[in-house]
């Protein structure tokens, strides 16, 4: 009952928001949401507890209801609780809590608040189905639910056309990945001919070695499964090919960013590799393409964050980075330190952005890092939240111990996990992954210094010349409501602890006891224990690349400050090709956006217009008025023409009757 | 000379060939086709009457007599209409009526 309780709540708040939230006042909308969202994880952080400590090692099915039943085809609505789906119930419900809450103070201007927290609710939701699903096709249905409500938030100011652009962007590269998904849906039913969880699992490991006819040449089955699966997961979760959209997301309110585009969403990729580590663990190739996927994003996102203006898009490439950490640490076979990283990355993710809302909020809706400067001492809550938000991406801590902050003991989890495999891909993985801990550094501390220290207008030479006067950020700084910090205050605690608390659990000496069966390790996959045995510079490294990368940004953002603007005049095609995200919008403009504004202007001017429209309906319309254009003119008016007309007849029917008419 | 049947005929048939051709060849004035209407009518009773005669049967005069009728009070109303025609459009002539044009 409980479990039902959790992921139904939510859906209750959506419905009474969304069905009645126009007939009462938005505070009730905002209050009912919430409480019920806050009872919703008040009990997922009882399932925790309770299973992730159980010493049965099956997972609990909560059968709900029947679906649909075809032929083979059976399909279930189930809630399937299992440790995994209860770090993922944690995660989903606590952050969707606080950011219900945070909302009420971020969205207290907008007129249409009651859609925005039922779109909310409707997300956290479609989330907890996706992650409670039994079957890959109720998963299918939390996939696109998710998918759904991720449209509708960053289209929710859907006044502004770049919103609606954002949305539409989103939901049309999601389905690129999600078609995979189905493929891969579909392939491991025709396999397997079930698609339940648990069935699937059982026959796995007769799947290996099958091969499967694929455009005219024997592939291997589980390989083209999985790999059509993390198709589905690179859309979902931003990753290198399949991340454009992510950046365009943060068009949304900050809220939603917060929620859906950093902690919960785009994770749910990663939650689903790790859901199917039972079929991705039995095949290397797979493994090894979303470790070369995972890490490349990993360094193209971290990159691309180094020049970007927009305090959310710095954010937003930098979840994308992290989440190609997550699927390096996957690709690597250590699911746990992926699924740990998620957990500690929603926290420490979820405070940047809300912190980032928090100050722009506070700044009155600026956004440019460039207007910003010297929030330091006019918003000082939100400068130490935002502080510890950065000290926990850029992985602080002490080196050779597991005190530190949470982002410091699960990213240097997965950096040496990258070095201590053997995959064939794994030194690529390693050398991104190092790197992109610099960069990460970096930018984070780029941000902070940008926006907290020095003076409002610091960096204001380097806004466009055309830009000076459009700038909103009038007045001083104020700081945001208190149901606004609660928030930022609750995530910092977890951005603190989480790493430190349930390292022993998701990665260390308890992870058999902790995951029990809901993560596969397959025998000779002893990547958990390689990876506490690297040599010393290695587990150094991460330290020392984020200690670099707060030195360079020290210098070139607080020293000398016009550092920055010599190194981008220095190298001016570097700079620009960073700027541009590596070109990789107008590639796609040029690649898929034309040809199919291209195909589509064929179809619609020719192939319907000219074809279809002009030889079916409209020629046969224009046919009928010529011919009665004709017959109209023999309507003269006139009484002698009607008379001669009658005269004619009558004639023609007289002589019809005298030459043989009558017999 | 006797004047026989096929006289007679010749003569309705002539009546109604002209009140025919006023009616399709006239543009001027709708009296005139009233007239011409009126015309064809009595071609019709001369056949009436001249069968009768020659058949010695009453019935066709009977029937010319209820045409005679017929054809004043059709003439009646006729004028009437163009009466009215006239007062509301200020023209009878045959050439401005062509409401049914389509």
């Amino acid at each position: 009952m409980m479990y039902e309780i959790i992921v139904f709540l939510p859906l209750l708040g959506f419905l009474f928001a969304g069905l009645w939230g126009a007939n009462v006042e938005p505070r009730t909308s905002e209050a009912v949401t919430t409480i019920f969202l806050g009872l919703s994880g008040l009990l997922s952080w009882g399932a925790f507890f309770g299973f992730a400590w159980s010493a049965d090692p099956h997972a609990l099915v909560v059968p709900v209801a029947n679906w649909m039943t075809s032929g083979k085809l059976a399909v279930d609505w189930a809630l399937r609780i299992d440790t995994l789906t209860a770090v993922m119930l944690v995660v989903v419900t606590t952050v969707s809590f606080l950011v219900h809450m945070y909302s009420i103070g971020y969205m207290h201007e907008d007129d249409s608040r009651p859609r925005f927290f039922a779109y909310l609710s409707l997300f956290t939701f479609a989330m907890l189905m996706l992650v409670t699903a039994d079957n890959l096709v109720q998963m299918f249905f939390g996939w696109e639910g998710v998918g759904l409500a991720s449209y509708l938030l960053i289209g929710f100011w859907f006044k502004k056309p770049s919103a609606n652009a954002a949305a539409i962007k989103a939901f049309v590269v999601n389905r690129v990945g999600d078609f995979g998904f189905a493929l891969g849906i579909f392939l491991l039913f025709r396999l397997t001919g079930s698609v339940s969880l648990e069935s699937i699992r059982a026959a796995a490991p007769s799947l290996v070695g099958q091969t499967i006819h694929v455009f005219g040449m024997d592939a291997d089955a589980l390989t083209i499964t999985c790999l059509l699966l993390f198709m589905g997961a690179m859309g979902k979760s931003a990753q290198f090919l399949l991340h454009t959209w992510l950046p365009d997301a943060m068009e949304g309110p900050t809220p939603v960013s917060a929620l859906i585009h950093a902690a919960t969403m785009v994770t749910a990729g990663v939650f689903m590799v790790a859901r199917l580590s039972f079929l991705f663990d039995l095949s290397p190739t797979a493994l090894n393409v979303v470790l070369i996927v995972g890490a490349t994003t990993a360094f193209f996102a971290a990159t691309v964050g180094l020049v970007q203006n927009d305090i959310k898009r710095v954010i937003a490439y930098s979840t994308c980075s992290q989440l190609g950490y997550m699927f390096v640490a996957e690709g690597v076979g250590a699911y746990g330190a992926g699924i740990f990283h998620l957990f500690t990355h929603a926290f420490f993710k979820a405070l940047l952005f809300l912190g980032a809302g928090s100050v722009i909020h506070a700044m009155h809706h600026e956004q440019d890092m460039r207007r910003m400067g010297g929030l330091k001492d006019e918003i000082p809550f939100t400068f130490w939240m935002m502080t510890i938000g950065t000290l926990a991406l850029t992985g602080v801590g002490i080196p050779f111990t597991s005190i530190g902050f949470a982002g410091f003991v699960s990213k240097d989890a997965i950096i040496e996990a990258a070095y201590a495999s053997h995959r064939p891909a794994a030194a690529y993985a390693f050398i991104c992954v190092v790197v992109a801990a610099g960069l990460t550094s970096f930018y984070s501390w780029r941000l902070a210094f940008m926006t907290f220290f020095g003076h409002r207008g610091d960096w204001a030479h380097a806004l466009p010349h055309d830009a000076h006067d459009d700038h909103h950020g009038h007045g001083p700084a104020h700081e945001s409501p208190r149901v606004m910090l609660i928030p930022l205050a609750a995530l910092a605690v977890g951005a603190v602890f989480a790493g430190m608390m349930y390292k022993h659990w998701f990665i260390g000496g308890g992870f058999e006891g902790f995951w029990k069966e809901s993560l596969f390790t397959a025998k000779d996959n002893t990547i958990l224990e390689d990876m506490e045995h690297v040599p010393w510079l290695v587990s150094l490294l991460p330290f020392l690349m984020m200690a670099g990368g707060f030195a360079v940004a020290y210098y070139m953002y607080v020293v000398n400050r016009s550092a920055p603007a010599t190194l981008a005049r220095s190298n001016p095609l570097l700079y620009r090709f960073l700027l541009n995200k590596w070109y990789f919008d107008e590639l796609y403009d040029l690649l898929f956006v034309r040809p199919a504004f291209w195909i589509g202007r064929v179809f619609w001017k020719g192939g319907d217009g000219a074809i279809i429209d002009g030889l079916g309906p409209d020629g046969v319309s224009a046919r009928v008025l010529d011919v009665t254009r004709n017959v109209v003119r023999l309507q003269t008016g006139y009484v002698y023409h009607y008379a001669f007309a009658m005269l004619l007849g009558v004639a023609a029917l007289a002589t019809w009757y005298l030459f043989g008419g009558i017999r | 000379m006797i004047i026989g049947l096929a006289h007679y005929l010749s003569l309705a048939a002539i009546l109604f060939t002209i009140g025919v051709a006023g009616i399709i060849l006239n543009h001027k004035n709708i009296i005139i086709i009233l007239m011409s209407v009126e015309v064809i009518l009595l071609s019709v009773n001369i056949n009436l009457v001249a069968f009768s005669t020659f058949a010695g049967d009453l019935t066709g005069q009977v029937f010319a007599l209820l045409i005679l009728t017929v054809a004043a009070a059709e003439a009646a109303i006729g004028l009437a209409i163009l009466v009215a025609y006239y007062r509301n459009r200020g023209s009878i002539a045959v050439e401005d009526i062509h409401a049914l044009k389509g």
